[in-house]
């Protein structure tokens, strides 16, 4: 094995030699792939639909929600759309997002791997994402689910007449997809890091994914045993959950929610370490406190499993639990925080420039934050029993998802498009949407943090005219947003074929990924690297011209 | 935090051998024991997820249990302790062969693996009839949750009626369906893997440079295994003394 | 991590004489259950059968003389965790009584 010495972004661009996306060209080399790199844009494209699919529900609903009056949608449709806009966000956007498209990409590359320890698995998972949603699609056709998201016993598993098996198979089979990722990862790095790659050398990415695939593989069949419950409790009447034949329908919400809260931390998490690689790449430094921010992927990955009821404050259960849970809530905080207080710290005197990736970056970092201290907010139950089940909730998990995994998700998807493609992206274009996106995002849930805090509910159809000036703000945000959303559609797909020829390392950027062609070979490396440096060895680095911005020392 | 040295280091010289001429080794690994220890992993993180997944049914269990124990008391005394412990032997000795079948892999005696394959899953399918058996007397004495159940007219041994809420023993039985019949699907999945690898087996397709799938299988048919060595007690030995 | 193939490091016959614990343990936990302990009996219950899965993964499935500790903490953390969804759901359906 050849020893890769100092790294260096000479290396040429190389669009004519064979790399992963012109070495074969048949639809068959594509669908029964096994090449992680495939598989990533596969899912690309199918995540990528199913987001403006959910984007269409949320259209719907912010239309309706311009008039106070319910007159676009039925009562009975409007609970259609934001199940489904939910569930569509929740399982089959948020959760593979990051995870699927990004780190099926990249994990492999950065620890100098030839691919995935399990290739044909994954491409099973593609499989098994693909038919969920082919699946629910197919539910939707059939008129669709009511239930919220949350899918709550009684409703769902008793009185509504919507298509609640059809959609929790197809939830439980997404889940299966999600598993196989999670345990892929874990085992490519465990079993597969390059010769000298310890663990204290990994790019933050990679302790990011290990972590998420650790929630993946605990908390996903929960989840799946649950949706079997329902369906059995639904098909055969066998009243797990019915208070008349001594269930509890609060068991149900135990189980839900028992894997649905870590599976935030599974959305979020991923899109830390793409913001981790970010801002180590636009200062130029290496990420402050390496070892607090690597175990604080642990940390929130372990204590996300011990919060759970903190959605179910005023559901019923008792006042000693609900205590417990809110104080263990607040702990789950710290290390997020950690994370933010150690990206800011790493910016201090770092060598600073504002490309379109560390936009985003800076974005999820003030967004993230204020959806995280609204948490807090929510985890004291002296403020949560007035403000769930509010816009106020609403405003919350959007500014995390949203402002936080979005972002994160578009930052990365630019900082890594020459990478993947082997094109740049328009950079004018790109910094243009980003605020586009920035600005209509905030026009979108600012207003809705005030809307729940005055008293508006969630989930409903109808509300005082009074409320109807923040909600048309929003509407208008929103919007804005979809630009936001849409312009990077159009430039990134026009990159592919117009955008200027991407070098092997067009940012100066540490990691292995950025010392193989751009796009890579189809086993990534011609020899598997050894590795002999710390991460983030941004000294030894000589930043691209490009990137030399005034420095402000 | 420098851990042990990480794989893809230079190969013992003794898998050596192996390397230049191991059919089942995948182009993306090192070396056949990077291969072996990544599906290792692999498996065990799948258990885990089983684990996690019959759980949710072990919570809802346990919930229950303490809230309606007499209803699962009774309902527990309504299932043969004779069935289910020799259920238990069953299981536990197709773990035995599984194990005596994986050391027969390992010094490739590939007809003493055949064999212990086999009996595995000969074991297995005494597991399922029984089962069958057990499910069918539930389904006479209309035990099967649904629109027949029936707890009302169901004595104990002295003739009397059991002063239970009929709901509740109904609960319990919903749950020993769902938990039985979960871990039975389990079994049926273990015996098919075990059917095909008794063929691939007999073909030569095992040798002590490669018998992985053998292991792995292995591993998932002991985790069945130990469900069953935790659902029998509970599920059958509520309160047999009074 | 070993450089030499793992071996199961055990005799047929070790293997045949846990087999027979196991099945020992299964005539004691059903003897057990037909003796009045109050409330320990479904401690016993739980604490043999523990046992019994304690062995098959220690033996059986060859946990203990694994090359590297990953393995136990794998298993460790499976079971961990499961031990989390039960007892903190346990808290909040036991302190619901309290007033």
């Amino acid at each position: 094995m050849a020893t890769t010495a100092i790294p260096s972004n000479q290396a040429p661009a190389a669009p004519k030699t064979l790399n992963y996306l012109n070495n074969g060209h048949t639809l068959k080399s594509w669908l029964l792939t096994t090449d992680h790199k495939r598989i990533a844009l596969l899912y690309l494209i199918s995540v990528s639909i199913f987001f403006f699919l959910g984007g269409i529900f949320a259209m719907l609903i912010r239309l309706e929600l311009l008039t106070p009056e319910g007159d676009l949608l039925s009562a009975d449709n409007y609970n259609k759309a934001f199940t489904e806009h939910g569930m569509i966000m929740v399982f089959f956007f948020l959760i593979p997002v990051v995870p699927a498209i990004l780190g099926n990409f990249l994990v492999p590359l950065m620890i100098g791997a030839k691919d995935l320890a399990f290739p044909r698995i994954n491409l099973l998972s593609w499989y098994l994402y693909v038919t969920a949603g082919l699946l629910f699609l197919h539910c939707l056709l059939r008129g669709g689910v009511d239930t919220g998201w949350t899918f709550y016993s009684p409703y769902a598993t008793e009185y509504t007449n919507t298509n609640i098996v059809e959609a929790g198979l197809a939830v439980f089979i997404a889940g299966f997809s999600s598993i196989f990722t999670g345990l892929n990862f874990i085992v490519t790095v465990h079993r597969m890091r390059a010769p000298g790659l310890t663990w204290d050398r990994l790019p933050l990415f990679i302790w990011a994914n290990y972590a998420t695939s650790l929630i993946m593989i605990l908390g996903t069949p929960v989840i799946a045993i649950t949706i079997v419950l329902v369906a059995v409790e639904r098909l055969f009447h066998l009243g797990i959950f019915d208070p008349r034949l001594g269930g509890d329908p609060l068991l149900f919400q135990h189980l839900f929610w028992f894997y649905s809260h870590p599976a935030v931390y599974i959305m979020i998490l991923p899109s830390m370490g793409v913001i981790s690689e970010l801002i180590a790449c636009f200062a130029r430094k290496r990420i402050f406190g390496y070892n607090f921010v690597a175990l604080s992927s642990i940390a929130i990955a372990v204590f996300g499993f011990l919060v759970w009821a903190h959605h179910m404050f005023v559901a019923g259960i008792s006042l000693y639990a609900a205590m417990m849970f809110s104080f263990l809530s607040f702990s789950v905080g710290v290390p997020s925080a950690v994370k933010v207080f150690n990206w800011t710290a790493t910016l201090y005197k770092g060598s600073i420039s504002y490309a379109t990736p560390m936009l985003y970056a800076f974005g999820f970092i003030g967004l993230f934050t204020i959806g995280g201290l609204t948490g807090l907010m929510l985890a004291t139950i002296g403020i949560d029993v007035h403000m769930t089940d509010t816009y106020f909730v609403v405003a919350h998990f959007h500014y995390v998802m949203v402002g936080g995994v979005l972002m994160g998700y578009l930052g990365g998807l630019h900082f890594w498009w020459p990478k993947i493609t082997g094109r740049m992206y328009p950079e004018a274009w790109a910094r243009l949407s980003a605020m586009f996106v920035f600005v209509g995002f905030n026009l979108t849930f600012f207003p809705q943090f005030i809307l729940g805090q005055v008293g508006m509910p969630r989930r409903y159809w109808q509300y005082p005219p009074e409320f109807q000036v923040l909600n048309v703000l929003s509407t208008a945000g929103a919007s804005v947003l979809a630009v936001g959303y849409l312009l990077p559609m159009i430039y990134l797909l026009w990159s592919l074929k117009y955008g200027p020829i991407a070098s092997a390392n067009p940012w100066g950027a540490a990691g292995l990924e950025w010392q193989t062609t751009s796009p890579p070979p189809t086993f990534n490396f011609d020899e598997t690297p050894v590795v002999t440096w710390e991460a983030y060895n941004y000294d030894e680095i000589p930043a691209p011209k490009e990137l030399e911005a005034p420095v402000a020392h | 935090m420098h851990t042990s040295p990480t794989p893809g280091a230079a190969a013992g010289t003794a898998t050596m051998e192996h390397e230049a001429h191991n059919p089942a080794l995948l182009h993306h690994f090192a070396d056949a024991q990077q291969q072996k220890n990544a599906a290792s992993l692999g498996m065990w993180l799948f258990l885990v997820t089983e684990i996690m997944f019959f759980g949710g049914m072990f919570c809802a269990y346990l919930i229950y249990r303490l809230n309606h124990f007499n209803a699962f008391a009774a309902g527990s005394q309504q299932l043969s302790i004779k069935l289910g412990a020799f259920n238990t032997a069953v299981l536990i000795v197709s773990s035995l062969t599984v194990v005596l079948g994986v050391k027969a892999a390992e010094v490739g005696k590939r007809k003493l693996l055949v064999f212990y394959l086999v009996v595995t899953v000969l074991l297995g399918m005494t597991f399922l009839v029984v089962k069958g058996f057990e499910y069918n007397e539930k389904f006479e004495k209309h035990h099967v949750p649904g629109p027949s159940f029936n707890f009302t007219d169901t004595f104990d041994d002295n003739g009397q009626k059991i002063p239970v809420n009929s709901k509740e023993a109904e609960l319990f039985f919903s749950l020993y369906f769902a938990m039985t019949g979960m871990h039975a699907l389990h079994m049926i999945i273990g015996c098919g893997l075990f059917s095909v690898l008794a063929i691939l087996a007999w073909k030569g397709h095992y040798s002590p440079g490669y018998y992985t799938p053998i292991e792995n299988a292995g591993l998932y048919w002991h985790l069945v295994d130990i469900i069953w060595i935790y659902l029998f007690p509970l599920l059958y030995l509520i309160s047999r003394h009074s | 991590m070993a450089e030499h193939e793992e071996h199961t490091e055990h005799s047929q016959g070790f293997y045949i004489l846990i087999g027979f614990g196991l099945l020992v343990l299964t005539a004691i936990t059903v003897g057990a259950a037909f003796v009045n302990l109050g409330m320990f009996n479904p401690v016993v219950a739980l604490l043999i059968a523990t046992i019994k899965a304690t062995l098959v993964v220690l033996f059986f499935m060859h946990v203990k003389g694994a090359s590297e500790k990953l393995t136990g903490i794998v298993v460790f953390s499976g079971f961990f965790f499961l031990a989390l969804l039960l007892t903190l759901s346990l808290a909040d359906y036991m302190t619901r009584a309290w007033k």
